[in-house]
């Protein structure tokens, strides 16, 4: 081939690819832009204050969501009270008291693995078939008296199965955030006579601190998002009141979503109210993920800082 | 200014006091003391919850699978069904010819497991198709085309997508997708495999365009110099050296992405038609293993037959999930220690 | 092979001493066995070429080998005649009384009084004046406080490469160890930063007894009163310094001193 041809050929082949991959890259950005702007579109206009702060009347086709928000909030911040901890403590073991290659190590990492490949409506039958069937009724036959108060779905049911849910999510980026504490600082406190756990409180944990709020934020953002874990755990389309003790169960604004869009009588009538709650949901996911964006980007400036 | 973190071992108030200079001489002799007892207990506690990720994962498997056991073991439900009726062609009571047929909630129920199954292949298979070569490519492009700026928008906006909820994407794929699909297809059912599929490739994608984008990274440098100085075109080094030395990665980002098609089930729900349809058409409406147990497990009786033949659905999905999970963690393991990554 | 490895006619007692001393790593030997007295309040310096052991030596003496998986220390090192190692001895106490200060610098990212005061701190001490006493003694000796005085509530992070290494020091000196060892201390710093290193180590010698490891045989010769030359694991030659390096016993060591090899 004479060396023009084939300069030809090689640039034509390089624009073939390049638009080729930054259409797909284009295609992908476009979907986004798309369900962004119908659902802002359509959404937008009904958002109140009131709407945010009054309970739904009318079949649903009136008032707000609070109950929802209040719902899912409540959700969130029980299943941060007890993934938080677990999933920070788990990292700590993976990595600064387990040994490397143990087989215990190894064992926690299969599992943390295969936690987070567990389908979510899996997780679902977990929260039905152990916590409400077993545990549930467990305690209502101990404490109870057999009344039904936990064997049923319920707050703290929901709240633990999103808890084990977001566990690996906690744990990876703890345990990312752990790892970015240099060395060098955990042998100097060594040095001075500090155990352990006295290095990993007052040297790693403090340092790695943003990394684990990361974390929780991304699991935050989940919590608030999945529906197929609690859709018989706890989760109601309507209740009469807010969730007062654990047992209760609570509105939700990703259910409520589903349960507006594939079972209301008058879809045409609920649409504004619908649109607006996603609206509200795509909101709250978003910040916080934008949240935990921000918090990870400040860490990672602030350690090359550091090491600078 | 650097701000520092609070220290967890300071009293409250870090101004010291100006000491005088002639204190330094006269101090006290230092006697320091050993830890304090709790700590030993608190690393006791942090072993001991170490152990819940394991811990979560046996009782998952266990209760999932304690409550489908009944299909084999217990002979009321068997009465109703069994393994083998589930994945062989009955012939049912006014019907001509055996068939599989999944309808639980009738005067005779049925449990023909292929109609599930064929839907969630059509399902996966459509979303696949979609995010795979989407995602791939995007993540060659940000990886090898794409400029500094572009890349700063493009990864934000890809984990912006990857935080959508999935009862989001369900919502749009049946307000609006399945709308759209139909007036441009003329189709008649308006919530099918297609749409699905479609909307079920929105949550894949980034699954696929994070874990490609990895392996592009991580193929080395000095590949891609070999390559170029041999004189091939950018393009060519592009097809021929970095997809290959990528390629145990992408099967991972496949084998991943697969996983979380499968598992998916708010997408599916409501934007598959929930029609236990046993067709080779894409435009028919389907039901998946997951959405069917979503639907039909809030009617159920507890420890009944539909009950039991549930939980066994999830025992499938949980086992087919795990080894597909299995698969791709293997492969990236694989890719980073061709890599010299790890060991 | 080896020369003299106590100096018999010096009547200062030995702080540490060292016995039949090797480390493995992962089943190799990485050093030993050595045996050495380390003299109270005087500076020993040991000197030897890259991967000569010297630096494993040191960490061995504040059981600071342990920190690597794999690390095996057969021997024993006696502090005042009382091991270090063995079972039911806690590497904890004996950090406290044999401090490190380490090749560079590792502040940690809290404010300068903070991280005088982390020793303490973890040692139970509660007292806020107490501190703030223990603070300022520790600075002064470490040739700091007069720089510092003013803004120790403000980050570590932000003194200069000299001032956090003499920072790393007034650290360890805080918990008023016994020994101090030093890895290297100003071999990332500037002449003048090293100077004032140099300085304080004079200084220090008169409280503390100071080990240095150093590949500089200049700064060896500027400091120690004692110098070690290690050399592929083994300890060669141990002697005073003006000795060692003016009328050396082992071939080896003038071969190193002299320059024939690095």
């Amino acid at each position: 081939m004479n060396p023009f041809a084939r300069a030809f050929r090689n640039r034509a082949g390089d624009l073939a690819l390049a638009t080729a991959t930054g259409a797909a890259t284009l295609l992908i950005l476009g979907i986004l832009a798309v369900i962004l702007v119908d659902v802002i579109m359509n959404g937008a206009p009904r958002l109140s204050w009131t709407f945010l702060s009054s309970a739904p009347t009318h079949g649903m086709t009136q008032g707000g969501i609070f109950p929802a928000i209040f719902g899912t909030v409540a959700l969130v911040l029980l299943m941060t009270v007890a993934v938080v901890p677990v999933g920070v403590a788990t990292a700590i073991y993976l990595n600064e008291y387990a040994s490397p290659h143990g087989r215990l190590t190894r064992a926690v990492r299969v599992a943390v693995n295969n936690l987070a490949g567990v389908p979510s409506i899996v997780f679902g039958l977990f929260g039905l078939g152990f916590f409400v069937q077993f545990v549930g009724t467990g305690i209502d036959r101990a404490f109870m008296g057999g009344q039904k108060a936990f064997g049923q779905p319920a707050l703290i049911w929901a709240a633990l199965t999103m808890a084990v849910l977001t566990m690996p999510v906690v744990i990876v980026v703890t345990e990312e955030a752990l790892r970015s504490v240099p060395r060098e600082l955990r042998e100097a406190s060594a040095a001075l006579g500090a155990t352990r756990f006295q290095t990993v409180v007052n040297v790693v944990v403090p340092q790695a601190a943003p990394g684990i709020l990361t974390g929780t934020i991304l699991a935050v953002s989940r919590g608030a998002g999945e529906v197929a874990p609690i859709l018989f755990v706890g989760a109601a389309y309507f209740l009469p009141h807010l969730p007062s003790h654990l047992y209760d169960q609570f509105m939700h604004l990703g259910y409520h979503v589903y349960v507006l869009s594939t079972q209301s009588p008058d879809v045409d009538a609920t649409k504004p109210l619908l649109y607006a709650t996603v609206v509200v949901l795509l909101t709250l996911t978003f910040l916080l993920n934008a949240a935990a964006i921000v918090v990870r980007s400040r860490m990672r400036r602030r350690f090359a800082q550091a090491a600078a | 200014m650097v701000r520092t973190p609070p220290s967890s071992i300071s009293s409250p108030a870090p101004a010291p006091a100006p000491a005088p200079a002639t204190a330094s001489r006269s101090l006290a002799p230092l006697v320091l003391r050993p830890p304090p007892r709790w700590h030993r207990a608190a690393e006791l506690v942090i072993r001991a919850l170490a152990l819940s990720a394991i811990a979560a994962i046996v009782l998952i498997l266990f209760f999932v699978a304690k409550e489908s056991l009944p299909l084999f073991t217990d002979s009321e439900v068997r009465k109703e069904v069994t393994p083998s009726q589930m994945w062989l062609a009955q012939q049912w009571p006014g019907y001509d010819e055996p068939d599989h047929i999944w309808q639980p909630v009738s005067d005779v129920p049925k449990y023909g497991l292929w109609a599930l199954l064929v839907g969630t292949l059509k399902v996966t298979l459509v979303s696949l198709l979609f995010s795979v070569p989407l995602g791939v490519g995007a993540a060659l492009y940000v990886s090898q085309y794409a400029p500094p700026r572009v890349r700063e928008v493009v990864k934000p906006a890809i984990e912006l997508l990857a935080g959508i909820p999935s009862v989001v994407l369900g919502f749009f794929a049946l307000m609006v997708m399945a709308t759209f699909v139909q007036d441009a297809f003329g189709l008649e059912s308006r919530l099918n495999a297609v749409v699905s599929g479609l909307a079920l490739s929105i949550a894949v994608i980034p699954v696929v365009f994070t874990i490609s984008e990895e392996a592009f990274g991580a193929v080395p440098r000095s590949y891609v110099e070999a390559s170029t100085a041999l004189g091939a075109a950018r393009w060519q080094t592009t097809l021929r050296v970095i997809v290959p030395a990528a390629s145990p990665g992408i099967a991972a980002a496949v084998a991943l992405g697969l996983g979380r098609a499968i598992g998916e089930t708010m997408i599916v729900l409501m934007a598959s038609g929930n029609a236990a349809i046993l067709s080779a058409s894409l435009t028919d409406s389907v039901r998946t293993l997951s959405a069917t147990i979503a639907a039909e497990l809030a009617e159920v009786v507890f420890g009944g037959a539909h009950y039991t033949v549930l939980f066994f659905l999830g025992s499938l999905l949980f086992l087919t999930t795990f080894v597909i999970n299995l698969l791709g963690d293997w492969a990236i393991h694989s890719m980073k220690v061709k890599l010299g990554v790890a060991a | 092979m080896t020369a003299s490895t106590t100096a018999p006619s010096d009547p200062r007692r030995p702080k540490l001493t060292v016995k039949d001393l090797s480390v493995f790593y992962g089943g190799k030997k990485a050093l030993g066995p050595v045996s050495m007295d380390v003299r109270e309040k005087q500076v020993t310096a040991l000197i030897g070429p890259s991967g000569c052991g010297k630096s494993t030596f040191l960490r061995s003496l504040n059981r600071m080998n342990e920190l690597i998986p794999g690390c095996v220390v057969t021997g024993d090192v006696l502090l005042e005649a009382k091991p270090i190692y063995g079972h039911g001895i806690d590497a904890v106490a004996v950090r406290r009384r044999i401090g490190m200060v380490f090749q560079r610098s590792n502040p940690f990212p809290k404010s300068i009084f903070d991280n005088v005061a982390y020793g303490l701190r973890i040692g139970g001490i509660s007292g806020a004046s107490d501190i703030a006493q223990r603070v300022e003694r520790a600075l002064r000796q470490a040739a700091l406080w007069d720089e510092v005085r003013d803004r120790l509530s403000e980050s570590a992070l932000r003194l200069s490469g000299g001032q956090q290494q003499r920072l790393c020091i007034a650290r360890a000196l805080a918990v008023e160890p016994d020994v101090v060892l030093m890895d290297e201390p100003a071999s990332a710093l500037d002449p003048i930063a090293t100077a004032h290193i140099e300085e304080l180590i004079h200084e220090l010698c008169k409280s503390y007894t100071v080990v240095i490891v150093t590949h500089n045989m200049q700064q060896a010769a500027r400091v120690a009163d004692y110098t070690a030359f290690f050399y592929m694991g083994e300890l060669i030659e141990y002697d005073r310094t003006d000795v060692l390096f003016t009328k050396p016993g082992n071939p080896r060591t003038e071969d190193y001193i002299t320059g024939r090899f690095g």
